[in-house]
């Protein structure tokens, strides 16, 4: 009991208390700590701050879109098409890539993306470019790297409610003349609802919370709000004005879970397990 | 559509294709990092230039092998160290968690259960930066009231070990929570009955059969240890673990040291998946 309990209040509850109360304080000219809103008004004052915080949400909500529109096709093969010998190999296959480290793979499709890079040398010697094209450090490489690291956690839990929907429903639907696009909408997508729901929520977060692709693969112009935190911290040592970016994106993060929880009525606990 | 439904073979083809694409766009990055750390050339590009271990084994001006890269195989070591505390004590801690939330009853419980869960849904770099500050300002108290500098408080080792267990404890106490849910609990009132002591119980029953969900625990508590960035980013010292050394060399360029090291990395956290997979097949 008291270990579990020193855990959650020394590591989880109390340097959370103290992000918020470093959040409203500045420090005056005079060298002094004070209370004070000004952390949280320079984000509404400075365009950059906000600007960034948006941009990140919405690419977010981007990215969470794109990983269950690829996952979604992915986990119905799995579950209901492959013949079921197959199935173990499968998702083994599937999982393996994601036990290796975040950076490994990242480092893997700059090599694969940059100038230099591996498809700029077949695309060259195939005749298809004449000169190299820099295809990493856009917005589009960073998309596709957010979604590349993030497809686990979206296929993972529409596999496990898909295996629960019954062929016979599908099969029904079809003697009764569906077409394949009323039964994926009217049957696949309400059933895999729970599934999509929880996916959806780990992977926003993840996104939302990355620093290591959008920094390693997107460009200059492409800043994440997570990096506006690193900035904070490390580059100006403005831990105080850090704390205020960190507490909005921890609100941020927070509220997208409760509202995607709430509008599908499953409450935190379910969704884990 | 199904197995069991009449379908034509495009839409069968289309599909089987889809999977396939999907696979190499899975594997694609992962294999050319591989290949390159046996390219010999000075940088981790094709032309394909011929077979060599010299990202491997090299000494010399040129070319600095991995087995012979004092920094990298110094945070190798960090990592391994940090990884050890990590695994040990989210182990332990959050086996008593799930004996604390399956088998306890007590005030607050759904209020404790919840702050175990939140760690799953607060972003790492912002439990870093808050285990920062709790610490830095623990720091200041100690220094300015009683004049101790105490150097637990300053970003380093122990910092590191204890930002990657906060979040990490959380999900060992879902594992073995998993394995105690379906635990008979009749068995222990047997074992009562035929006079063992409480600890008894535990230890020859209780444990032994939550074993295979602990040592699983215990080995993912390792690897997410091992390749974590984001929390640790905030609280590492001059120490590097080996993401943050590996993240500093692929930042400023790159050489194909970096891919011999990821060649490492992918084949040895692999077997480690491996290996759990084939064990918690076998005790089910």
């Amino acid at each position: 009991m008291l270990p579990v309990l020193l855990w959650l209040v020394v590591l989880i509850v109390l340097p959370h208390i103290d992000l918020l109360i470093m959040s409203f304080r500045i420090e005056t000219d005079d060298g002094r700590m004070a209370w004070s809103l000004n952390n949280y008004l320079s984000f509404f004052e400075e365009p950059i701050y906000w600007l960034t915080f948006v941009r990140t949400a919405l690419y977010s909500i981007l990215v969470t879109f794109l990983t269950f529109v690829i996952a979604l096709p992915l986990a119905f093969y799995i579950t209901k098409v492959v013949i079921p010998k197959y199935r173990g190999f499968l998702l083994v296959l599937l999982l393996l890539p994601f036990w290796v480290s975040e950076l490994v793979r990242v480092y893997g499709w700059m090599i694969l993306l940059r100038e230099s890079g591996v498809i700029n040398h077949f695309l060259l010697k195939m005749g298809v470019l004449q000169q190299p094209v820099e295809m990493l450090y856009r917005d589009t490489t960073m998309v596709l790297g957010l979604v590349y690291t993030s497809m686990l956690f979206m296929v993972v839990p529409i596999v496990s409610v898909l295996e629960s929907l019954d062929d016979s429903l599908i099969e029904a639907a079809y003697d009764l003349g569906a077409n394949m696009w009323s039964i994926l909408f009217k049957i696949i997508i309400p059933h895999a609802t729970p599934g999509i729901v929880s996916g959806s929520i780990v992977v926003f977060m993840l996104t939302l919370g990355n620093y290591l692709t959008p920094n390693l693969m997107g460009g200059k112009n492409s800043l994440w709000f997570t990096e506006q935190i690193y900035n904070q911290f490390i580059a100006s040592f403005n831990w105080n004005q850090g704390a205020a970016f960190g507490f909005l994106l921890l609100a941020l993060s927070s509220l997208v879970v409760w509202v995607g929880l709430k509008l599908t009525r499953q409450n935190l606990q379910k969704v884990v397990q | 559509m199904i197995r069991s439904l009449p379908t034509s073979n495009t839409y069968n083809r289309l599909f089987t294709l889809y999977v396939i694409l999907y696979f190499i766009f899975l594997f694609a990055p992962l294999l050319i990092t591989c290949v390159l750390a046996f390219n010999d050339s000075q940088f981790p590009s094709l032309p394909w230039k011929g077979f060599t271990l010299d990202w491997f084994t090299a000494n010399s001006e040129q070319r600095v092998g991995i087995f012979h890269d004092q920094i990298n195989l110094d945070s190798i070591w960090v990592s391994f160290q940090v990884a050890f505390y990590v695994t040990l004590l989210s182990t332990v801690i959050g086996t008593c968690g799930a004996f604390l939330f399956e088998q306890e009853d007590f005030r607050f419980k759904q209020l404790l259960y919840f702050l175990m869960l939140a760690p799953l849904v607060i972003p790492g770099v912002i439990l870093g930066i808050s285990i920062l500050l709790l610490s830095n300002t623990l720091g200041t108290y100690f220094e300015t009231s009683w004049n101790l500098d105490i150097e637990l408080f300053r970003p380093g080792f122990w910092l590191v070990v204890l930002g990657q267990f906060s979040f990490i404890a959380t999900l060992v106490t879902l594992v073995v929570s998993a394995r105690l849910k379906k635990f008979d609990r009749t068995l222990e009132e047997a074992a009562l009955n035929l006079g063992a002591n409480r600890f008894e119980v535990i230890w020859h029953i209780t444990l032994k059969f939550l074993r295979p969900a602990i040592f699983g625990a215990a080995a993912l508590a390792f690897l997410m240890s091992f390749e974590n960035f984001n929390t640790t980013l905030f609280l590492v010292g001059y120490e590097a673990t080996l993401p943050i050394n590996l993240y500093l060399q692929v930042r400023d360029g790159s050489t194909p040291v970096i891919n011999a090291i990821s060649f490492l990395l992918i084949v040895g956290t692999s077997l480690i998946a491996l290996a759990n997979l084939y064990f918690s097949r076998k005790a089910e």
